[in-house]
């Protein structure tokens, strides 16, 4: 039998209980918002698609609860709570003890004192500090992430998160990101991931990584530069077949002229008749002094000179465009359902973001609801992030890990880290762009490092190494049931296996658990 | 405005089947490397067209000076093209000894302007009107043509131009590790994958594993000995070559970090580090070939060039007509070829980019019949409805 910490029973009495509670309340939390419906039993194959990995312990906690009740609690997260050893490692961090505004001061101000160093020696190692520690506070935001996906009970949310964060893609390469990359998930996207789209777009036009990633704090009167507006038309809203043309995409940018980041404390001085129009949060900025004070023309309506009042104007219309209600639904489907989504789903998840003014809970809820979803369980190839969580989830079920940074370098060898992505594209969600011969190979060989009970993962600073039970022997009915659902060739191979580890590597690296 | 056509490109013309071939046929002992440099480089940057006012009228803060004694100053190819100084002592050499070529005013009659939208459709090699088979690459198509099982791409993740009918295996030689699977794991694991449409990349992996340690064991075991200097994509270039020099006849790299919005730099400054890495690693892969760098021919290439004028930020924004660059032991060299104009004015494409006078279907289908004696037949398959044009490169 699988033993449990008092902690785990008490957050499995707690769920209960608020799955109790949710019941009398009618766990469908909007009265207008069509009842969710399954068209599969298999709650197995479900939870491997809607969470980040099932596991022994979730399946039984769902199987006893309810998988509809389950979906709908996953649609509207509460504030569950992490388990306590993870909720530490969390609070131990830099990012979540500085605000931005803080991390950016103190970062600009170790930038300063590097360069008035007296001696070029001096100078360099305190450059070479700077660095390390913004890549530093880069890996805490990617350790976060990667927590939250391991261990939240809201699964939903976070590869939602995920999906956000990878559809809105910043590189942590440029400029000084790798500070930024922390806020930006925890600000503007995670909020949002489950909200309404049109929340999500805002909060990414006012937040300094999207602006310094794509340049929009370059983008000025008489300096136009129009890299943010293309992306935001062709990436992030209508999509590239969406209808606008490369005039639109020059009237955007104007748009955006003076929508940027001051990293400092002072204000510019303006004009009487501009100082209305200044915007100042955090480190985002509207300078009206930088803005094209004309009017534009986009998808062949005008747009009246009127501030950063314009960009919400826009963002309202791009947000309730028809083409960007099939872009988004069609990227959703790509990442839950299937390469090549039925274009009748993708019609009616559109017409519900349409319906719903954009709320993403609702589109999501008509796609789990579709028959196109359930016929598709199992299919579809995990790209590398899906592939390691799910694995280090089953695998290590019973014991969160301490330790993050194999993960994250497995990621960098796998070729999907995060915030690695360099151009604004994102990942993809295809199977053609992660099933290659290398890569195949190369998640075989992660495999077995994390089937060999490795016990980097279990390494805290300052504590001994501690050695976890195998997956094998931490769950064994589970396991065995496992091994005799599988196709014939796998559990010829598992015969095979001389050792527990290597039974484990093996099973790793099984087509089964290629797939999601 | 002075239009100006080079003699090379009045043999713009389809080609006449059973034309003199240079290369031996069936030449798959000719080897081929694409390097897709994604981002859209700057090409006018690149390849600089010294002879025009207007390039140092609209690029105040980013131009590079006319050819003069300054070490900063562009590198005269002929009366109307310089190269960029930080490409000296690379492919200056390979250019005056006729092993390089330049194509200015090269690429897709795609508008999107997108990166991804234009990369996926040079890629893809089809054309641009009708329904496009989004799992046929144009390197694909021409490793099946040439029925040759001997393509690779040096790639984490196998791009598009790989994908289609002909199975291609990709390595990524930017770091090679030991592998801890051994040989009876590995085999288990296979069996695993009979009867899995995944099958066959899990059989090629293993093998592909295999060859490269293979080909690269010496380097590997003495690389603490004789400090290997070589880093980044000359280190990758180098054991490209390796692979290519014995094993692989068709090979593909990408490089990133193209797409300069600001602070682009001119002689010197950030494009012309990119510049100066890219061309040290192209020769070097140039001397590692060896012998068999006389029947290679290695094309660099991006999805777009970039505005023609300097923007706001002293960087240029997505544009139109590129560069290629054609090099090779055996190609017609230190020329730069195709149908040309003056850059001014009245000769930009919707008053901001190079157009494009030399489609890239056209061009590589040209190259393609010279060096592989290809007929009309076989170059519709590679690029169905293009008409290959002998610009005079091999």
């Amino acid at each position: 039998m699988k033993r449990r910490s008092p902690v785990e029973l008490l957050f499995v009495l707690l769920l209960l209980l608020a799955g109790l509670l949710a019941g009398c309340a009618a766990p469908t939390a909007r009265p207008d918002a069509p009842a969710l419906t399954l068209q599969t039993g298999d709650t197995a194959d479900v939870l491997n698609r809607v969470t980040w990995g099932v596991t022994p312990a979730l399946l039984k906690q769902v199987e006893a609860a309810g998988l509809v009740r389950y979906l709908e609690q996953q649609l509207h997260p509460d504030a569950a709570p992490l388990p306590a050893t993870v909720q530490e490692q969390i609070n131990a961090m830099t990012i979540s003890r500085r605000s931005l505004e803080e991390l950016q001061h103190d970062m600009e101000r170790m930038r300063k004192d590097a360069d008035a160093k007296p001696s070029d020696d001096e100078k360099k190692s305190a450059r070479q500090a700077y660095q390390q520690e913004l890549t530093r506070l880069a890996r805490e935001a990617a350790s976060r992430s990667l927590l939250r996906a391991l261990y939240s009970p809201n699964q939903l949310r976070e590869q939602l998160t995920w999906f956000w964060m990878n559809h809105f893609n910043v590189y942590q390469g440029k400029n000084n990101l790798r500070a930024m990359v922390g806020d930006y998930e925890e600000r503007a996207i995670r909020p949002h991931a489950l909200g309404k789209f049109r929340d999500l777009l805002a909060a990414t036009t006012q937040h300094p990584a999207m602006l310094r990633y794509l340049d929009n704090d370059r983008n000025a009167l008489h300096r136009q530069n129009e890299n943010y507006a293309r992306e935001l038309l062709e990436l992030h809203t209508l999509g590239v077949n969406g209808g606008y043309s490369q005039r639109d995409a020059q009237e955007l940018a104007r748009v955006l002229t003076g929508v940027g980041v001051n990293l400092g404390m002072a204000t510019p001085r303006l004009r009487p008749e501009l100082q209305d129009r200044y915007v100042r949060h955090g480190l985002f900025e509207f300078n009206p002094a930088r803005h094209d004070q004309g009017s534009k023309q986009l998808l062949g309506q005008t747009v009246r000179a009127s501030g950063l009042a314009e960009l919400t104007e826009v963002l309202d219309r791009l947000s309730r465009h028809g083409a960007t209600a099939h872009f988004i639904s069609g990227k959703l489907a790509v990442f839950f359902v299937s390469d090549e989504p039925a274009p009748a789903l993708v019609e009616r998840m559109a017409q519900t973001f349409l319906q719903s003014d954009g709320d993403i809970a609702a589109t999501l809820r008509s796609m789990f609801s579709s028959a196109e979803f359930a016929q598709s369980l199992g299919g579809k190839f995990k790209d590398p992030v899906h592939y390691l969580v799910s694995a280090v989830r089953l695998a290590y079920d019973d014991r969160p890990i301490t330790n993050v940074a194999p993960m994250l370098n497995w990621l960098t060898r796998l070729g999907e880290p995060l915030y690695g992505h360099q151009t604004p594209d994102g990942y993809s969600m295809l199977r053609a762009a992660w099933s290659s011969p290398a890569q195949m190979v190369t998640r075989f060989e992660v495999a077995k490092t994390l089937a060999s009970g490795n016990t980097a993962l279990f390494k805290a600073d300052g504590l001994p190494e501690q050695r976890p039970a195998s997956l094998q022997q931490a769950n064994p009915a589970y396991f065995a049931a496992w091994q005799r659902n599988a196709s014939a060739a796998t559990r010829e191979a598992l015969k095979q296996a001389g050792s527990v580890p290597e039974w484990a590597a093996f099973m790793l690296s099984s087509p089964e658990m290629m797939h999601r | 405005m002075k239009r100006r056509t080079l003699l090379q490109s009045l043999t713009t013309l389809p080609l006449a089947a059973g034309a003199t071939r240079l290369w031996a046929a069936p030449s798959t002992g000719t080897r081929l490397l694409l390097v897709f440099l994604r981002g859209g480089y700057d090409a006018a940057n690149l390849l600089i067209p010294t002879s025009s006012p207007f390039y140092y009228e609209t690029r105040p803060n980013i131009a590079v000076p006319r050819p003069g004694a300054d070490s900063a100053s562009a590198l005269p190819l002929n009366a109307d093209w310089g190269l960029h100084p930080a490409l000296r002592d690379s492919i200056l050499p390979l250019y005056s000894a006729g092993q390089a070529a330049f194509v200015p005013f090269a690429g897709t009659h795609d508008l999107s302007r997108s990166h991804f939208e234009t990369q996926d459709s040079v890629e893809l090699g089809q054309p641009l009107q009708g329904s496009r088979n989004y799992r046929s690459g144009l390197l694909n198509r021409l490793a099946s043509t040439l029925g040759s099982s001997g393509a690779m791409s040096f790639t984490d993740q196998l791009p598009l131009i790989m994908q289609g009918n002909a199975l291609v295996p990709n390595v990524s030689l930017r770091s090679v590790a030991k592998p801890s699977l051994d040989a009876r794991q590995s085999r288990i694991i296979s069996t695993m994958y009979q009867d899995s449409a995944l099958k066959p990349q899990v059989d090629q992996g293993f093998v592909v594993r295999d060859e490269v340690l293979r080909e690269l064991g010496a380097e590997m075991n003495s690389a603490n000995r004789n400090a290997i200097s070589a880093r980044g994509f000359e280190l990758e270039a180098q054991r490209i070559a390796t692979l290519m020099k014995d094993k692989y006849n068709i090979g593909f790299v990408d490089v990133g970090g193209w797409d300069t919005h600001v602070a682009q730099g001119g002689a010197a400054g950030y494009l012309a580090g990119r510049f100066e890495e890219l061309g040290r690693g192209l020769a070097s892969f140039a001397r590692e070939m060896k012998g068999a760098w006389r029947d290679t021919v290695v094309v660099v290439l991006s999805e777009f060039g970039r505005t023609l004028r300097e923007n706001g930020n002293r960087g240029t924004d997505h544009g139109h007509g590129t560069v290629y660059w054609v090099l090779g032991g055996g190609i017609r060299g230190g020329k730069v070829l195709g149908e040309q104009l003056a850059v001014s004015p009245g000769t930009l494409f919707q008053n901001r980019d190079y157009p494009v006078l030399n489609e890239y279907r056209a061009v590589l289908g040209g190259l393609f019949s010279r060096i592989y004696g290809l007929d009309a037949t076989q170059i519709e398959h590679i690029f169905p409805g293009a008409r290959a044009a002998d610009i005079g490169l091999a």
